[in-house]
């Protein structure tokens, strides 16, 4: 049989299996660190056309999350409110404040305010916020303190890693349905004992929960 | 050409190829071309990719075709009876959703002394005055379906089997502020006197 390749072949082969195995070693190390200090923008403040303040509104005049967010409980997308929801209060208080412009432009021109996205999940990933909130998961859970904010960032880092903290164990993260929207809630010292019997309650079937097909589609 | 820059050359191509690998990078999964919720598109004209609901549209799922249970009116004006079923959770469910949409201004009482209200806005009828005493389940609808005076419609917001559960609520809190003690069923009382407010009521 002929030789198809020269023999300066087989050092190229060597270098090959070795750089291969040296690439795979510096990505798994390169990725989890990456992950780790980039940290999916953690804590950074997301720069919104209008300087709304959650902690205003939320906690200081005590509007619930579902006041604006009107969908949270029955779609999967939380929506962001209408200029109409805005416009409900701000047609007679604080009318014609600078502060509130890109309000103003939204109303009278029938446009839509461009806020931007603090949580941009893959498009691979189908998030639905009805089928947590009705199971037990707090909206400050995932969330943070929203309602004690002046801007808006995340508090989670939104990973996969960090979904299958709470979707291996939802014991340690579930609480009772009427707490969901309570942002003052802080869970009992006997959590695992409590999250067991809303697992149970609530009917969520933990082997359901670890599949890929739950998220991905 | 030498033997070295043949061999150079198979370097130079494997180096190419193995570059080829990197069109494989790149976030076409994580932003696929599809319009997400509330996502923009620049291929409507008001860049937006929702499209609003056309003029007249009607829920199938709700209700089905029921003009009474949509608007609180029949053919004799403001309906005085709730299109629905009355129940003791239909008053739970319209007195959270009266918390969250309603409290705001008119007050978790009714007596319109809401948090917006302290903040500046104009102060709404008490719902504990006769003219709205008087008023049906009908009328509380309605005001909700289309709004009235400054307050905006929430129809895009609280669905109308909501807004029929609100509108019963807010029947039952005028009751409640014009009630006396000798209204409260008998074990009831005992309980409320024992500092229970909840405990005895069905659940």
């Amino acid at each position: 049989m002929p030789q198809h390749f020269p023999p300066s072949t087989n050092a190229f082969v060597r270098w090959a299996i070795l750089g291969g195995g040296a690439f795979v070693v510096a990505l798994l190390v390169a990725l989890p660190i990456f992950a780790r200090t980039m940290n999916n923008a953690v804590g950074v403040p997301v720069a919104q056309p209008i300087d709304f303040a959650h902690n205003l509104h939320s906690a200081q005049l005590g509007i619930d999350c579902r006041y604006c967010h009107t969908t949270v409980e029955v779609a999967a997308s939380a929506n962001v409110p209408a200029s109409e929801t805005c416009m409900t209060c701000h047609s007679q208080v604080r009318v014609g404040s600078p502060q509130l412009e890109a309000l103003w432009t939204s109303w009278e021109n029938d446009q839509a305010v461009r806020w931007n996205r603090v949580h941009d999940m893959p498009d691979y990933v189908y998030f639905n916020h009805s089928a947590h909130i009705t199971n037990g998961v707090g909206c400050s859970t995932c969330h943070g303190l929203v309602d004690q904010m002046d801007g808006i960032w995340k508090t989670e880092p939104m990973t996969m890693g960090w979904c299958m903290e709470c979707h291996r164990a939802p014991e340690r993260f579930l609480r009772p349905r009427s707490e969901v929207f309570n942002m003052a809630y802080r869970p009992p010292s006997d959590q695992l004992v409590l999250g067991s019997e809303l697992v149970a309650a609530y009917h969520i079937d933990t082997d359901v929960l670890i599949q890929c097909s739950v998220c991905h589609r | 050409m030498t033997r070295r820059t043949h061999r150079d050359a198979r370097w130079l191509v494997a180096v190419l190829a193995l570059g080829l690998l990197l069109v494989g990078c790149g976030r076409n999964m994580a932003e696929q071309p599809k319009v997400g919720t509330l996502q923009p598109s620049p291929f409507f004209a008001d860049g937006s990719g929702s499209r609003p609901l056309l003029e007249g549209t009607v829920s199938r799922e709700r209700g089905g075709i029921d003009p009474v249970f949509f608007t609180g009116q029949d053919a004799g004006g403001l309906v005085t009876e709730l299109p629905i079923e009355l129940s003791y959770e239909l008053l739970l469910r319209g007195q959270e959703r009266y918390d969250i949409f309603c409290a705001m201004c008119h007050g978790y009482t009714g007596e319109g002394d809401g948090m917006i209200v302290r903040r500046g806005f104009p102060q709404p009828a008490s719902f504990n005055e006769p003219r709205l005493l008087d008023a049906s389940v009908g009328y509380y609808f309605s005001a909700m379906t289309n709004g009235f005076g400054r307050m905006y419609s929430y129809a895009s917001r609280i669905p109308p089997e909501d807004r029929w559960a609100i509108a019963a609520y807010v029947k039952a809190l005028q009751l409640s502020q014009n009630a006396s003690i000798d209204d409260v069923p008998a074990e009831v009382r005992r309980a409320l006197e024992l500092g229970d407010s909840e405990g005895s009521l069905p659940r």
